[in-house]
């Protein structure tokens, strides 16, 4: 069954807070071979003007797939998970993210279309601080591929 | 930074992913989506082998362009479609990711258009591949 197209502009209710630690960056940066020391050593992320440690440009995908789990799972929806495929990302830094914040996520929908059988879907993560300021804007689109595609 | 012209090409980056890089990149990523390190899962829904997360070849393209600037923190936007999977086979070698990268655009508000390609096997893995990043 195709996806309900009025699911189109729905915003999920915010995430928990997730905390951004050092350790978790430095372990998704030596998972990914990225060298910088900004990555690392927060005196060289000094250096640059930050105030601690940043995340390589891909991490806000560990923060926006939890909260793009709201409308996987979401039951309304009913998304078959076990057929979605990953079809683009893209990633708005509106500044990078730092060890220490404390990042809030607000998953909406942007777009539900169809195509050659298939379904695809468009979610939106707005990453900002538990005090407001936006710091990352996730998009992923998702193809949920259809039974005989 | 230097501010870079358009048309300069960025130093290319040659990358092998190993079922170990798959693994680790599934612990530090939280995805633990089996097609990305069981085969028999991967052959199951129709693929060749097991798959490197298109994450974590987004991830490694990345690099390039961090590198160049020399401070992560300078990429303000990071997009790409994934056009096709990088099979990982079970052996030492894993599979060779190229990377290389040209500077296409300067939007005049401090920042470049940088277009990336990523291949396997000879085949482009990411398409429209694009970072946009603060030179000034």
């Amino acid at each position: 069954m195709p996806l309900d197209p009025s699911f189109i502009g729905r915003t999920y209710p915010p995430s928990d807070v997730y905390e951004v630690s050092r350790e978790k960056i430095r372990e998704f940066a030596d998972a990914t071979g990225a060298t910088s020391p900004a990555h690392r050593d927060p005196e060289a992320a000094k250096a640059l003007g930050y105030r601690d440690v940043i995340a390589p440009p891909t991490f806000a995908i560990v923060v926006a797939m939890k909260a793009n789990e709201t409308i996987m799972f979401d039951p309304a929806l009913g998304l078959d998970y076990s057929r979605v495929v990953h079809g683009d990302q893209n990633f708005v830094h509106h500044r990078p993210v730092t060890a220490g914040d404390r990042l809030v996520s607000v998953a909406h929908i942007d777009s539900i279309t169809q195509r050659m059988g298939n379904d695809m879907i468009t979610v939106r993560a707005e990453i900002g601080t538990e005090d407001g300021e936006p710091v990352t804007t996730a998009r992923s689109m998702l193809v949920v591929r259809g039974e005989d595609a | 930074m230097n501010v870079p012209n358009v048309g300069d090409e960025l130093p290319p980056l040659s990358v092998r992913l190993t079922r170990a890089d798959l693994v680790r990149y599934a612990g530090a990523s939280l995805d633990f989506n089996p097609i990305h390190w069981n085969e028999q899962t991967a052959k199951a829904v129709g693929l060749p082998d097991v798959i490197a997360h298109g994450m974590l070849t987004m991830a490694v393209a990345s690099r390039v362009v961090a590198e160049w600037t020399g401070d992560p923190g300078r990429i303000v936007e990071y997009g790409t479609r994934f056009g096709r999977p990088v099979v990982v086979p079970n052996d030492d070698e894993g599979a060779l990711v190229e990377v290389t990268a040209k500077v296409t655009k300067d939007f005049e508000d401090g920042t470049v258009k940088v277009n990336i390609n990523a291949t396997f096997e000879g085949k482009s893995v990411l398409t429209g591949a694009f970072a946009r990043v603060r030179v000034s």
